[in-house]
Protein backbone atom coordinates (compact mmCIF):
# COMPACT_ATOMS: atom_id res chain seq x y z
CA UNK A 1 0.00 0.00 0.00
CA UNK A 2 1.50 3.48 -1.01
CA UNK A 3 1.28 6.20 1.61
CA UNK A 4 -0.69 7.82 -0.01
CA UNK A 5 -3.46 5.11 -0.10
CA UNK A 6 -3.03 4.42 4.06
CA UNK A 7 -3.42 8.12 4.43
CA UNK A 8 -6.64 7.75 2.54
CA UNK A 9 -7.93 4.90 4.80
CA UNK A 10 -6.99 6.77 7.85
CA UNK A 11 -8.83 9.85 6.64
CA UNK A 12 -12.09 8.40 5.81
CA UNK A 13 -12.12 6.57 8.55
CA UNK A 14 -11.41 9.65 11.13
CA UNK A 15 -14.43 11.65 9.14
CA UNK A 16 -16.59 8.67 10.41
CA UNK A 17 -15.05 9.19 14.30
CA UNK A 18 -15.74 12.92 13.53
CA UNK A 19 -19.24 12.09 12.46
CA UNK A 20 -20.07 10.52 16.00
CA UNK A 21 -17.79 12.90 18.28
CA UNK A 22 -19.24 15.68 16.58
CA UNK A 23 -23.03 14.38 16.77
CA UNK A 24 -22.46 14.16 20.42
CA UNK A 25 -21.32 17.56 21.02
CA UNK A 26 -24.58 19.12 23.55
CA UNK A 27 -25.77 22.48 20.79
CA UNK A 28 -25.17 25.11 23.70
CA UNK A 29 -21.81 24.96 23.19
CA UNK A 30 -21.50 24.80 19.64
CA UNK A 31 -19.42 27.86 19.89
CA UNK A 32 -16.69 26.92 21.95
CA UNK A 33 -16.52 23.55 19.58
CA UNK A 34 -16.02 25.95 16.58
CA UNK A 35 -13.43 27.64 18.50
CA UNK A 36 -11.51 24.72 19.47
CA UNK A 37 -11.87 22.82 16.14
CA UNK A 38 -10.38 26.37 14.77
CA UNK A 39 -7.35 25.33 17.93
CA UNK A 40 -6.55 22.24 16.65
CA UNK A 41 -6.98 22.51 12.48
CA UNK A 42 -3.88 25.50 13.66
CA UNK A 43 -2.37 21.18 13.65
CA UNK A 44 -1.02 22.84 10.15
CA UNK A 45 1.67 24.29 12.16
CA UNK A 46 3.72 20.99 12.18
CA UNK A 47 4.27 21.48 8.23
CA UNK A 48 4.78 25.34 8.77
CA UNK A 49 7.54 24.28 11.41
CA UNK A 50 9.19 21.83 8.84
CA UNK A 51 9.20 24.80 6.45
CA UNK A 52 10.72 27.37 8.50
CA UNK A 53 13.27 25.50 9.90
CA UNK A 54 14.13 23.04 7.32
CA UNK A 55 17.07 24.87 5.14
CA UNK A 56 20.09 25.34 6.39
CA UNK A 57 20.54 29.28 7.15
CA UNK A 58 22.09 30.76 4.13
CA UNK A 59 26.22 31.59 4.54
CA UNK A 60 26.22 34.92 3.52
CA UNK A 61 23.34 35.56 5.90
CA UNK A 62 20.48 36.56 3.56
CA UNK A 63 16.67 35.59 4.36
CA UNK A 64 15.98 32.94 2.12
CA UNK A 65 11.99 32.42 0.62
CA UNK A 66 11.18 29.23 2.53
CA UNK A 67 12.18 30.94 5.96
CA UNK A 68 10.21 33.68 5.07
CA UNK A 69 7.27 31.36 3.97
CA UNK A 70 7.54 29.19 7.00
CA UNK A 71 7.86 32.49 9.09
CA UNK A 72 4.75 33.64 8.57
CA UNK A 73 2.72 29.81 8.30
CA UNK A 74 4.33 29.36 11.82
CA UNK A 75 2.91 32.82 13.10
CA UNK A 76 -0.34 32.17 11.66
CA UNK A 77 -0.66 28.90 13.08
CA UNK A 78 0.35 30.14 16.37
CA UNK A 79 -2.07 32.98 16.43
CA UNK A 80 -5.18 30.43 15.55
CA UNK A 81 -3.64 27.64 18.19
CA UNK A 82 -3.57 30.09 21.37
CA UNK A 83 -6.35 32.09 20.67
CA UNK A 84 -8.46 29.33 19.72
CA UNK A 85 -7.34 27.47 23.06
CA UNK A 86 -7.60 30.61 25.48
CA UNK A 87 -10.67 31.64 23.96
CA UNK A 88 -12.42 28.56 24.28
CA UNK A 89 -11.03 28.36 27.88
CA UNK A 90 -13.09 31.35 28.43
CA UNK A 91 -16.05 30.40 26.86
CA UNK A 92 -16.13 27.45 29.06
CA UNK A 93 -14.94 28.57 32.10
CA UNK A 94 -18.08 30.89 31.38
CA UNK A 95 -20.64 28.12 31.65
CA UNK A 96 -19.05 26.65 34.76
CA UNK A 97 -19.53 29.29 36.66
CA UNK A 98 -22.92 28.39 38.44
CA UNK A 99 -24.23 24.84 37.91
CA UNK B 1 17.52 0.44 12.70
CA UNK B 2 18.01 3.15 14.90
CA UNK B 3 15.96 5.28 12.44
CA UNK B 4 13.49 3.35 12.42
CA UNK B 5 12.62 3.62 15.92
CA UNK B 6 12.61 7.15 16.32
CA UNK B 7 10.14 7.15 13.61
CA UNK B 8 8.13 4.99 15.32
CA UNK B 9 8.41 6.49 18.34
CA UNK B 10 7.50 9.95 16.29
CA UNK B 11 4.35 8.37 14.93
CA UNK B 12 3.14 7.12 18.66
CA UNK B 13 3.40 10.41 20.07
CA UNK B 14 1.27 11.60 16.87
CA UNK B 15 -1.16 9.48 17.70
CA UNK B 16 -1.28 10.63 21.40
CA UNK B 17 -2.03 14.13 20.56
CA UNK B 18 -4.93 12.41 17.70
CA UNK B 19 -6.30 10.49 20.71
CA UNK B 20 -6.54 13.71 22.76
CA UNK B 21 -7.71 15.70 20.12
CA UNK B 22 -10.82 13.32 20.12
CA UNK B 23 -11.05 13.46 23.44
CA UNK B 24 -11.31 16.70 23.41
CA UNK B 25 -13.88 17.34 21.01
CA UNK B 26 -15.72 14.54 23.57
CA UNK B 27 -15.61 16.39 26.06
CA UNK B 28 -17.80 18.89 24.56
CA UNK B 29 -20.95 16.88 25.30
CA UNK B 30 -21.51 18.49 28.32
CA UNK B 31 -20.35 22.03 29.75
CA UNK B 32 -19.30 20.02 32.89
CA UNK B 33 -16.59 17.64 31.46
CA UNK B 34 -15.87 20.35 28.10
CA UNK B 35 -13.42 22.65 30.29
CA UNK B 36 -11.04 18.97 30.76
CA UNK B 37 -11.77 18.60 27.44
CA UNK B 38 -9.91 21.73 26.23
CA UNK B 39 -7.26 20.57 28.46
CA UNK B 40 -6.97 17.25 27.03
CA UNK B 41 -6.99 19.22 22.98
CA UNK B 42 -4.36 21.54 24.72
CA UNK B 43 -1.99 18.66 26.06
CA UNK B 44 -2.20 17.26 22.50
CA UNK B 45 -1.02 19.95 20.80
CA UNK B 46 1.24 20.73 23.23
CA UNK B 47 2.59 17.27 22.58
CA UNK B 48 2.40 17.54 18.40
CA UNK B 49 4.43 21.08 18.91
CA UNK B 50 7.24 19.27 20.88
CA UNK B 51 7.52 16.25 18.89
CA UNK B 52 8.01 18.47 16.04
CA UNK B 53 10.43 20.59 17.23
CA UNK B 54 12.57 16.93 18.04
CA UNK B 55 12.26 16.33 14.14
CA UNK B 56 15.64 15.62 13.11
CA UNK B 57 15.11 17.12 9.37
CA UNK B 58 14.83 21.00 11.44
CA UNK B 59 18.35 22.42 10.51
CA UNK B 60 17.70 25.74 12.23
CA UNK B 61 15.74 27.14 15.28
CA UNK B 62 15.43 30.77 14.63
CA UNK B 63 12.17 31.44 12.46
CA UNK B 64 10.49 28.56 14.26
CA UNK B 65 10.98 30.72 17.16
CA UNK B 66 9.63 33.79 15.81
CA UNK B 67 6.38 32.80 14.79
CA UNK B 68 5.58 30.68 17.15
CA UNK B 69 6.20 33.22 20.13
CA UNK B 70 5.32 35.85 18.02
CA UNK B 71 1.77 33.86 17.67
CA UNK B 72 1.57 33.20 20.66
CA UNK B 73 1.47 36.80 22.09
CA UNK B 74 -0.88 37.56 19.59
CA UNK B 75 -3.37 34.98 19.78
CA UNK B 76 -3.01 35.15 23.35
CA UNK B 77 -3.70 38.90 23.53
CA UNK B 78 -6.73 38.76 21.13
CA UNK B 79 -8.45 36.03 22.72
CA UNK B 80 -8.43 37.57 26.17
CA UNK B 81 -9.59 41.08 25.22
CA UNK B 82 -12.15 40.21 22.49
CA UNK B 83 -15.86 40.67 23.18
CA UNK B 84 -18.23 37.98 23.47
CA UNK B 85 -20.68 39.72 21.24
CA UNK B 86 -17.49 39.65 18.83
CA UNK B 87 -16.84 36.08 19.01
CA UNK B 88 -18.62 35.16 15.02
CA UNK B 89 -15.79 37.74 13.77
CA UNK B 90 -13.15 36.16 15.85
CA UNK B 91 -13.66 32.66 14.69
CA UNK B 92 -14.06 34.23 10.82
CA UNK B 93 -10.99 35.68 10.94
CA UNK B 94 -9.00 32.56 13.01
CA UNK B 95 -10.02 30.54 9.94
CA UNK B 96 -8.97 32.81 7.37
CA UNK B 97 -5.13 32.35 9.24
CA UNK B 98 -5.70 28.57 9.25
CA UNK B 99 -6.33 28.89 5.22
CA UNK B 100 -3.23 31.28 4.66
CA UNK B 101 -1.40 28.86 6.56
CA UNK B 102 -2.22 26.34 4.48
CA UNK B 103 -1.10 27.60 1.17
CA UNK B 104 2.01 29.20 2.61
CA UNK B 105 3.05 25.55 3.97
CA UNK B 106 2.06 24.46 0.44
CA UNK B 107 4.49 26.72 -1.19
CA UNK B 108 7.18 25.96 1.33
CA UNK B 109 7.01 22.51 1.09
CA UNK B 110 7.10 22.40 -2.38
CA UNK B 111 10.29 25.38 -3.05
CA UNK B 112 11.72 22.86 -0.33
CA UNK B 113 11.68 19.81 -2.24
CA UNK B 114 12.85 21.41 -5.01
CA UNK B 115 15.83 23.13 -3.37
CA UNK B 116 16.51 19.32 -2.31
CA UNK B 117 16.39 18.30 -5.81
CA UNK B 118 14.02 15.50 -5.26
CA UNK B 119 12.11 13.87 -7.75
CA UNK B 120 8.22 14.60 -6.96
CA UNK B 121 5.72 12.10 -7.44
CA UNK B 122 2.60 13.32 -9.55
CA UNK B 123 0.26 11.93 -6.49
CA UNK B 124 2.60 14.45 -4.45
CA UNK B 125 2.05 17.26 -7.00
CA UNK B 126 -1.34 17.06 -6.71
CA UNK B 127 -1.73 16.96 -2.91
CA UNK B 128 0.12 19.92 -2.99
CA UNK B 129 -1.72 21.63 -5.41
CA UNK B 130 -4.85 20.53 -3.46
CA UNK B 131 -3.60 22.06 -0.20
CA UNK B 132 -2.89 25.24 -1.23
CA UNK B 133 -6.37 26.40 -3.59
CA UNK B 134 -8.36 24.72 -0.35
CA UNK B 135 -6.88 26.68 1.68
CA UNK B 136 -6.89 29.97 -0.15
CA UNK B 137 -10.69 29.90 -0.74
CA UNK B 138 -10.84 29.25 2.69
CA UNK B 139 -8.41 32.34 3.49
CA UNK B 140 -10.38 34.53 1.52
CA UNK B 141 -14.01 33.43 2.20
CA UNK B 142 -13.61 33.83 5.33
CA UNK B 143 -12.01 37.49 5.17
CA UNK B 144 -15.62 38.12 3.54
CA UNK B 145 -17.39 36.67 6.33
CA UNK B 146 -15.27 38.89 8.71
CA UNK B 147 -15.75 41.81 6.93
CA UNK B 148 -19.58 41.00 6.81
CA UNK B 149 -19.71 40.00 10.41
CA UNK B 150 -17.68 43.08 11.72
CA UNK B 151 -19.93 45.77 9.81
CA UNK B 152 -17.20 46.76 7.37
CA UNK B 153 -18.76 45.56 4.33
CA UNK B 154 -22.75 45.32 4.04
CA UNK B 155 -24.23 42.19 4.88
CA UNK B 156 -26.95 42.56 2.02
CA UNK B 157 -25.88 39.75 -0.39
CA UNK B 158 -24.03 41.42 -3.38
CA UNK B 159 -25.82 39.31 -6.54
CA UNK B 160 -25.13 40.28 -10.32
CA UNK B 161 -25.66 38.58 -13.37
CA UNK B 162 -23.53 35.51 -14.26
CA UNK B 163 -22.09 35.46 -11.13
CA UNK B 164 -22.27 31.68 -11.05
CA UNK B 165 -21.24 31.27 -14.71
CA UNK B 166 -18.37 32.99 -13.64
CA UNK B 167 -17.44 31.21 -10.49
CA UNK B 168 -18.09 28.04 -12.87
CA UNK B 169 -15.10 29.20 -15.31
CA UNK B 170 -12.87 30.44 -12.74
CA UNK B 171 -12.81 26.74 -10.94
CA UNK B 172 -12.52 25.50 -14.32
CA UNK B 173 -9.48 27.43 -15.52
CA UNK B 174 -8.65 26.73 -11.61
CA UNK B 175 -8.31 22.94 -12.31
CA UNK B 176 -6.64 23.48 -15.67
CA UNK B 177 -3.43 24.68 -13.66
CA UNK B 178 -3.85 22.53 -10.86
CA UNK B 179 -3.22 20.29 -14.32
CA UNK B 180 -0.61 21.91 -15.52
CA UNK B 181 1.30 21.98 -12.18
CA UNK B 182 1.29 18.21 -11.72
CA UNK B 183 2.45 17.95 -14.97
CA UNK B 184 5.43 20.51 -15.78
CA UNK B 185 6.01 21.15 -11.62
CA UNK B 186 6.68 24.70 -13.22
CA UNK B 187 6.20 27.35 -9.89
CA UNK B 188 4.01 29.91 -12.48
CA UNK B 189 1.07 27.27 -12.78
CA UNK B 190 1.00 26.71 -9.25
CA UNK B 191 0.58 30.64 -8.54
CA UNK B 192 -2.04 31.33 -11.10
CA UNK B 193 -4.21 28.47 -9.63
CA UNK B 194 -3.65 30.06 -6.04
CA UNK B 195 -4.52 33.28 -7.53
CA UNK B 196 -7.86 32.18 -9.38
CA UNK B 197 -8.82 30.30 -5.63
CA UNK B 198 -7.70 33.63 -3.73
CA UNK B 199 -10.57 34.94 -6.17
CA UNK B 200 -12.80 32.37 -5.87
CA UNK B 201 -12.97 32.66 -2.07
CA UNK B 202 -14.23 36.56 -2.47
CA UNK B 203 -16.63 35.47 -4.95
CA UNK B 204 -18.60 32.79 -3.04
CA UNK B 205 -18.66 34.42 0.07
CA UNK B 206 -19.84 37.96 -1.41
CA UNK B 207 -23.46 36.94 -2.74
CA UNK B 208 -24.35 35.23 0.72
CA UNK B 209 -26.38 37.55 2.88
CA UNK B 210 -26.13 37.96 7.03
CA UNK B 211 -28.70 35.85 8.06
CA UNK B 212 -26.98 32.81 6.57
CA UNK B 213 -23.60 33.64 8.51
CA UNK B 214 -24.03 30.67 10.67
CA UNK B 215 -24.07 28.57 7.94
CA UNK B 216 -21.24 30.14 6.11
CA UNK B 217 -18.93 29.61 9.39
CA UNK B 218 -19.76 26.47 10.15
CA UNK B 219 -18.84 25.87 6.12
CA UNK B 220 -15.72 27.46 6.39
CA UNK B 221 -14.68 25.96 9.67
CA UNK B 222 -14.81 22.76 7.90
CA UNK B 223 -13.10 23.70 4.70
CA UNK B 224 -10.34 24.61 7.58
CA UNK B 225 -10.39 21.07 8.36
CA UNK B 226 -10.34 20.27 4.74
CA UNK B 227 -7.24 21.96 4.38
CA UNK B 228 -5.59 21.11 7.29
CA UNK B 229 -6.20 17.25 6.05
CA UNK B 230 -4.35 18.24 2.47
CA UNK B 231 -1.31 19.59 4.20
CA UNK B 232 -1.13 16.28 5.98
CA UNK B 233 -1.38 14.28 2.49
CA UNK B 234 1.30 16.16 1.60
CA UNK B 235 3.73 16.13 4.52
CA UNK B 236 2.41 11.91 4.93
CA UNK B 237 1.25 13.07 8.13
CA UNK B 238 -1.53 11.10 9.81
CA UNK B 239 -1.92 13.79 12.86
CA UNK B 240 -2.38 16.17 10.17
CA UNK B 241 -4.86 13.74 8.28
CA UNK B 242 -7.11 12.84 11.24
CA UNK B 243 -7.21 15.97 13.10
CA UNK B 244 -8.25 17.94 9.63
CA UNK B 245 -10.81 15.62 8.98
CA UNK B 246 -11.91 15.87 12.52
CA UNK B 247 -12.50 19.51 12.10
CA UNK B 248 -14.32 19.05 8.59
CA UNK B 249 -16.56 16.74 9.65
CA UNK B 250 -17.46 19.22 12.36
CA UNK B 251 -18.21 22.17 10.36
CA UNK B 252 -19.89 19.89 7.57
CA UNK B 253 -22.11 18.93 10.84
CA UNK B 254 -22.39 21.92 12.11
CA UNK B 255 -23.55 23.08 8.76
CA UNK B 256 -26.05 20.37 8.37
CA UNK B 257 -27.58 21.41 11.56
CA UNK B 258 -27.96 24.95 10.50
CA UNK B 259 -29.34 24.65 7.26
CA UNK B 260 -31.91 21.90 8.81
CA UNK B 261 -33.11 24.75 11.23
CA UNK B 262 -33.69 26.98 8.72
CA UNK B 263 -35.48 24.43 6.29
CA UNK B 264 -33.20 25.46 3.51
CA UNK B 265 -30.60 23.18 0.80
CA UNK B 266 -26.81 23.54 1.58
CA UNK B 267 -26.93 24.35 -2.35
CA UNK B 268 -29.18 27.52 -1.92
CA UNK B 269 -27.25 29.16 0.98
CA UNK B 270 -23.84 28.23 -0.97
CA UNK B 271 -25.15 29.78 -4.07
CA UNK B 272 -26.51 33.20 -1.98
CA UNK B 273 -28.98 36.12 -2.60
CA UNK B 274 -31.07 35.24 0.36
CA UNK B 275 -32.23 38.17 2.44
CA UNK B 276 -31.15 41.44 2.80
CA UNK B 277 -32.94 44.64 1.04
CA UNK B 278 -33.05 42.86 -2.38
CA UNK B 279 -36.29 40.56 -1.27
CA UNK B 280 -38.82 43.34 -1.10
CA UNK B 281 -41.92 42.01 1.81
CA UNK B 282 -44.25 40.05 0.15
CA UNK B 283 -46.33 40.02 3.09
CA UNK B 284 -49.61 41.56 1.77
CA UNK B 285 -51.76 39.39 3.39
CA UNK B 286 -51.79 41.02 6.56
CA UNK B 287 -51.98 44.64 5.28
CA UNK B 288 -54.69 46.29 6.61
CA UNK B 289 -54.55 44.39 10.11
CA UNK B 290 -53.40 45.96 13.63
CA UNK B 291 -50.67 45.28 15.70
CA UNK B 292 -51.14 45.74 19.54
CA UNK B 293 -48.77 47.88 21.67
CA UNK B 294 -48.00 47.38 24.88
CA UNK B 295 -45.99 49.94 27.42
CA UNK B 296 -42.94 48.30 29.51
CA UNK B 297 -45.27 48.57 32.30
CA UNK B 298 -47.67 46.17 30.61
CA UNK B 299 -45.21 43.76 30.39
CA UNK B 300 -43.75 43.83 33.99
CA UNK B 301 -47.16 43.65 35.71
CA UNK B 302 -48.10 40.62 32.72
CA UNK B 303 -45.00 39.21 33.63
CA UNK B 304 -44.79 39.36 37.53
CA UNK B 305 -47.69 37.54 37.59
CA UNK B 306 -46.95 34.73 35.58
CA UNK B 307 -46.33 31.44 36.65
CA UNK B 308 -44.83 30.35 33.43
CA UNK B 309 -42.54 32.78 31.49
CA UNK B 310 -40.40 31.79 28.80
CA UNK B 311 -37.47 34.82 26.73
CA UNK B 312 -36.60 33.77 23.82
CA UNK B 313 -33.48 35.88 22.52
CA UNK B 314 -32.00 36.45 18.81
CA UNK B 315 -29.47 38.22 17.06
CA UNK B 316 -31.51 41.86 18.08
CA UNK B 317 -30.39 40.96 21.78
CA UNK B 318 -26.89 40.55 20.85
CA UNK B 319 -26.71 43.72 18.58
CA UNK B 320 -27.64 45.97 21.78
CA UNK B 321 -25.89 44.22 24.25
CA UNK B 322 -29.02 43.26 26.26
CA UNK B 323 -27.97 39.95 28.14
CA UNK B 324 -27.27 41.54 31.30
CA UNK B 325 -30.42 43.32 31.68
CA UNK B 326 -32.11 40.45 30.81
CA UNK B 327 -29.88 38.48 33.44
CA UNK B 328 -31.71 41.01 35.98
CA UNK B 329 -35.02 40.49 34.90
CA UNK B 330 -34.79 36.70 35.13
CA UNK B 331 -33.48 37.04 38.78
CA UNK B 332 -36.21 39.49 39.62
CA UNK B 333 -38.54 37.15 38.29
CA UNK B 334 -37.45 34.14 39.63
CA UNK B 335 -37.02 35.63 43.53
CA UNK B 336 -40.34 36.05 42.58
CA UNK B 337 -41.37 32.55 42.22
CA UNK B 338 -41.96 32.97 38.60
CA UNK B 339 -40.60 30.18 36.80
CA UNK B 340 -38.43 31.73 33.83
CA UNK B 341 -36.86 29.92 31.25
CA UNK B 342 -35.07 30.63 27.72
CA UNK B 343 -36.04 29.03 24.12
CA UNK B 344 -32.74 29.02 21.64
CA UNK B 345 -33.81 28.19 17.97
CA UNK B 346 -30.65 27.01 16.56
CA UNK B 347 -29.96 29.54 14.31
CA UNK B 348 -30.33 32.54 16.67
CA UNK B 349 -27.17 35.13 16.05
CA UNK B 350 -24.93 34.75 13.97
CA UNK B 351 -22.91 31.22 14.63
CA UNK B 352 -24.15 28.52 16.03
CA UNK B 353 -24.86 28.29 20.00
CA UNK B 354 -24.11 32.32 20.10
CA UNK B 355 -26.93 32.88 21.87
CA UNK B 356 -26.09 30.52 24.86
CA UNK B 357 -22.47 31.97 25.07
CA UNK B 358 -23.59 35.83 25.73
CA UNK B 359 -26.11 34.21 28.09
CA UNK B 360 -23.42 32.28 29.70
CA UNK B 361 -21.51 35.31 30.14
CA UNK B 362 -24.23 37.45 31.39
CA UNK B 363 -23.90 34.76 33.97
CA UNK B 364 -27.39 33.12 33.07
CA UNK B 365 -27.33 28.98 34.61
CA UNK B 366 -27.27 27.11 31.67
CA UNK B 367 -30.05 24.94 32.80
CA UNK B 368 -32.68 27.41 32.04
CA UNK B 369 -31.28 27.70 28.76
CA UNK B 370 -33.04 25.07 26.79
CA UNK B 371 -33.06 24.24 23.08
CA UNK B 372 -35.72 24.57 20.49
CA UNK B 373 -36.47 20.92 20.44
CA UNK B 374 -36.37 20.64 25.08
CA UNK B 375 -39.04 24.20 24.86
CA UNK B 376 -41.47 23.67 22.10
CA UNK B 377 -43.99 21.30 24.11
CA UNK B 378 -44.17 23.70 26.66
CA UNK B 379 -45.35 27.18 25.12
CA UNK B 380 -48.76 25.95 25.35
CA UNK B 381 -48.45 26.06 29.38
CA UNK B 382 -46.52 28.97 29.33
CA UNK B 383 -48.51 32.37 30.44
CA UNK B 384 -45.82 35.10 28.76
CA UNK B 385 -43.24 34.59 26.30
CA UNK B 386 -40.94 37.46 25.70
CA UNK B 387 -39.18 37.85 22.68
CA UNK B 388 -36.48 40.26 22.64
CA UNK B 389 -34.45 40.63 19.22
CA UNK B 390 -35.68 37.62 17.39
CA UNK B 391 -38.57 37.37 14.48
CA UNK B 392 -38.22 34.52 11.74
CA UNK B 393 -37.69 32.08 14.15
CA UNK B 394 -41.00 33.00 15.85
CA UNK B 395 -42.85 33.55 12.80
CA UNK B 396 -45.90 31.08 12.23
CA UNK B 397 -46.14 31.88 8.81
CA UNK B 398 -43.68 28.97 8.26
CA UNK B 399 -46.27 26.40 9.49
CA UNK B 400 -49.33 28.06 8.16
CA UNK B 401 -48.47 29.79 4.63
CA UNK B 402 -47.13 27.38 2.13
CA UNK B 403 -46.43 30.96 -0.03
CA UNK B 404 -44.16 31.87 2.33
CA UNK B 405 -39.88 31.82 2.08
CA UNK B 406 -39.82 30.53 5.61
CA UNK B 407 -42.41 27.93 4.77
CA UNK B 408 -41.39 24.72 6.49
CA UNK B 409 -38.98 26.24 8.66
CA UNK B 410 -39.06 24.89 12.24
CA UNK B 411 -39.77 27.93 14.60
CA UNK B 412 -40.27 27.94 18.16
CA UNK B 413 -43.68 27.84 18.95
CA UNK B 414 -44.11 30.91 20.87
CA UNK B 415 -47.93 32.18 19.46
CA UNK B 416 -48.93 29.00 21.24
CA UNK B 417 -48.34 31.17 24.70
CA UNK B 418 -51.43 32.66 26.21
CA UNK B 419 -49.72 36.21 25.61
CA UNK B 420 -46.57 36.84 23.66
CA UNK B 421 -44.67 40.17 23.59
CA UNK B 422 -42.20 41.40 21.39
CA UNK B 423 -39.71 44.01 22.37
CA UNK B 424 -38.71 45.37 18.41
CA UNK B 425 -36.95 48.97 17.10
CA UNK B 426 -39.54 49.16 14.40
CA UNK B 427 -42.29 47.47 12.42
CA UNK B 428 -39.26 46.37 9.77
CA UNK B 429 -39.24 42.72 8.50
CA UNK B 430 -36.73 40.22 9.78
CA UNK B 431 -33.40 38.87 7.92
CA UNK B 432 -35.69 36.81 5.70
CA UNK B 433 -37.68 40.01 4.14
CA UNK B 434 -40.87 38.51 5.33
CA UNK B 435 -43.76 39.87 7.54
CA UNK B 436 -43.96 38.30 10.69
CA UNK B 437 -47.81 36.95 11.12
CA UNK B 438 -47.41 36.47 14.61
CA UNK B 439 -47.47 40.39 15.37
CA UNK B 440 -51.08 40.23 14.19
CA UNK B 441 -52.26 37.67 16.51
CA UNK B 442 -54.72 38.45 19.17
CA UNK B 443 -52.47 37.34 21.93
CA UNK B 444 -49.54 38.98 20.85
CA UNK B 445 -48.48 42.95 21.71
CA UNK B 446 -45.29 44.63 20.37
CA UNK B 447 -43.32 46.67 22.85
CA UNK B 448 -41.53 49.60 20.77
CA UNK B 449 -38.15 50.41 21.55
CA UNK B 450 -34.58 49.62 21.29
CA UNK B 451 -34.18 46.06 23.39
CA UNK B 452 -31.42 47.00 25.98
CA UNK B 453 -33.68 50.09 27.12
CA UNK B 454 -36.24 48.28 27.05
CA UNK B 455 -34.71 45.31 28.99
CA UNK B 456 -33.40 48.01 31.80
CA UNK B 457 -36.68 49.86 31.40
CA UNK B 458 -38.26 46.22 32.59
CA UNK B 459 -35.65 45.53 35.37
CA UNK B 460 -36.61 49.28 37.09
CA UNK B 461 -40.62 48.60 36.66
CA UNK B 462 -39.80 45.12 38.37
CA UNK B 463 -38.29 46.22 40.96
CA UNK B 464 -40.49 49.18 42.29
CA UNK B 465 -43.30 46.45 42.58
Amino acid sequence: MSPSMVGLSIFVLSCFIGYHVIWGVTPALHTPLMAVTNAISAIVVVGAILVAGGSLPSTDGSIQATELIGFFAVLLASINIFGGFVVTNRILAMFKKKK
Amino acid sequence: MMLQLTQDQFALAYLIATVLFILGLKGLSGPKTALRGNLFAMIGMGIALVVTLLNPELQQYRWVTYGLVGGAIIGTAVALKIQMTAMPQLVAALHSFVGLSAVLVAAGTFLQYQERGEVLSAVFLTEIAVGSFVGAITFTGSLIAFGKLQEILSSNPLVFKGQHWLNFSLAVVMFVCAGGFVMTEELIYFNLMTAIAFLLGFLLILPIGGADMPVIVSMLNSYSGWAASATGFTLGNNLLITTGALVGSSGAILSYIMCKAMNRSFLSVVLGGFGGEAQASAGNSTAGKNVKSASVEDLAFMLENAEKAVIVPGYGMAVAQAQHAIKEIVEILQKKGVDCRFAIHPVAGRMPGHMNVLLAEADIPYDCVLEMDEINGDFTTTDVTFVIGANDVINPAAKTDTSSPLYGMPILDAYKSKHVFVSKRSMKAGYAGVDNQLFYYDNCSLVFGDAKATCEALARALKET
